[in-house]
């Protein structure tokens, strides 16, 4: 039996242009040992929300640095639920004001890094958001 | 089985879930499996291959977006076909992660519910594809889907899982990459039965075509005999052996061309479907992948038999040079080794 692999979806969404966080995100997941699908710019939740049922991956990862987040995540998250992927993971990188980042994290929102957060704690965090959606589960 | 019949109904998410499933090969996952096979063999199989780069995402893109508005041909244009596409990248070797980037082209097609993409990683696998993979075509070909897509990773050589796994193979070369010459070398020519030259709005399209072209007419004679290893993958196929392959440009950025090649890939399957070359081809696949299996089955049950450690110690004993391989497997078999 293969091993399994940990399958994370990264997405940008929103309209900002380019995707250099994103991608330094997907290699330090990448190196880690996870199996890293990536969709590329300007993704509508619905989008990544269809990308993360096709590929039924283990944890969704959004880059956000347009400001948008309070439109987008949550929108992202009700679609997830929806279509029966609720227990999946959401973290969030990017410039998330202070206020903005509770209301996120009731929304369900499971890590939220700012630029510069070191890449090791990124991997950590979306390793342990797997694990306690998995415990969950169970 | 519950996740069986929810599959059979459309449910996309059962679908992703017990891709997975077969995909790390888990016991529930192939259950699953044997239950929807009797529902497969309704999927147009093709294969798109070639070297890195070259437009491969792309074009899948193209051509599931053409078919899902015009469908294969004039006449059946008012149906709507249901299109999976199975994209394969690399495992890194070292961390046995990877990046999978195929969908980044895909966009035009995410969102349409008669599309489905599933991209993977190769898990080690070296032919182009991962173990996994025909497998996973099969529960896809099971839930319905009428065209399959399966892009390869951009190797440019040693492909012939997907010769093996495919009706129609796409080889996608590109100008400027000299992978004409490559090409050859590689094989890969052997395993087309459609020639893609893409991005021929860049300079020197004309080229790759020319030079492909005159490649293909000299390595096929009217009375072309396949070599040997390809007819083994393609089975016996004098019927398709006058299937000439077209060699014919793309722009898979503007959509040029694409038109035309679905009707090259539809082309493909009716001289198959006529010529009885699809069922010789089913026969060939369906056979190496038994074969495959069996073997993999046998090995798995031997060394359980052994004696622990005992593999290992038949390998110490070629490292020291007191056996060749070829011995030391046969009294591993025979039972002599100590
Ligand atoms: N000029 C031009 N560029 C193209 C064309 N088709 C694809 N490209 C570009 O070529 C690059 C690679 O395209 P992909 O579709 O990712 O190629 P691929 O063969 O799938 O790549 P791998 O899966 O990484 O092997 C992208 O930047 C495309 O935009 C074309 O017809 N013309
Ligand atoms: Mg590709």
């Amino acid at each position: 039996m293969t091993e399994k692999r940990l399958r994370i979806l990264i997405a940008k969404p929103g309209l900002d242009g380019h995707d250099r966080g994103a991608k330094v995100i997907a290699r330090a997941l990448r190196d880690a040992g996870m199996e890293v699908i990536y969709t590329g710019l300007r993704q509508t939740p619905e989008m990544i929300a269809e990308a993360a049922l096709q590929e039924d991956v283990n944890a969704v990862g959004l880059s956000i640095l347009s400001g948008a987040h309070m439109a987008l995540v949550p929108r992202v998250l009700e679609l997830l639920s929806k279509q029966g992927q609720g227990n999946v993971p959401v973290l969030i990188g990017g410039i998330i004001p202070d206020e903005d980042i509770s209301q996120l994290e009731k929304l369900g929102v499971k890590g939220i890094f700012g630029p510069g957060t070191n890449t090791h704690h990124v991997v950590e965090s979306v390793r342990q958001a797997v694990e306690a959606a998995d415990v969950a589960q169970d | 089985m519950e996740s069986v019949k929810q599959i059979l109904k459309g449910d996309r998410l059962a679908l992703a879930r017990l891709l997975t499933k077969v995909e790390n090969e888990e016991p529930s996952g192939f259950e699953a499996l044997s239950a929807l096979y009797p529902h497969t063999g309704g999927a147009h199989r093709i294969g798109i291959t070639g070297a890195p780069g070259t437009g491969k995402s792309s074009l899948v893109n193209r051509l599931a977006l053409h078919l899902r508005s015009s469908g294969w041909s004039e006449q059946a244009k008012a149906k709507s076909l249901k299109i999976a596409i199975v994209a394969v990248d690399p495992s890194s070797p070292f961390t046995g992660g990877a990046f999978l980037g195929d969908r980044i082209r895909m966009r035009d097609i995410f969102g349409d519910p008669g599309i489905f993409i599933r991209s993977m990683a190769t898990r080690g696998a070296l032919g182009g594809l991962a173990r996994a993979t025909a497998d996973m075509v099969d529960v896809l070909d099971a839930a319905g889907f009428e065209a399959i897509f399966i892009e390869t990773v951009g190797a440019g050589q040693a492909e012939v899982d997907v010769a093996r796994m495919a009706h129609t193979v796409v080889v996608v070369g590109a100008p400027g990459l000299g992978d004409d010459v490559q090409a050859i070398k590689a094989g890969i020519l052997e395993i087309a039965d459609i020639l893609v030259v893409n991005k021929a709005d860049l300079p020197g399209a004309e080229n790759t075509l020319r030079s492909l072209r005159l490649v293909l007419e000299l390595a096929s004679p009217p009375d072309r005999q396949p070599p040997s290893e390809i007819e083994e993958t393609k089975g016996e196929e004098a019927a398709a052996a006058n299937w000439s392959p077209p060699v014919l440009p793309t722009v898979a950025t503007s959509g040029d061309g694409v038109a035309e090649r679905i009707q090259s890939i539809h082309d493909h399957y009716q001289h198959l479907q006529q010529s009885g070359g699809l069922a010789a081809r089913e026969r060939a696949r369906v056979r190496s992948e038994m074969e495959g299996l069996l073997r993999e089955s046998l090995m798995e049950g031997f060394l359980e038999q052994q004696s622990e450690g005992s593999f290992e110690s038949a390998v110490e004993s070629v490292l020291n040079k007191k056996k060749a391989p070829r011995q030391a497997v046969r009294e591993l078999v025979e039972g002599k080794q100590k």
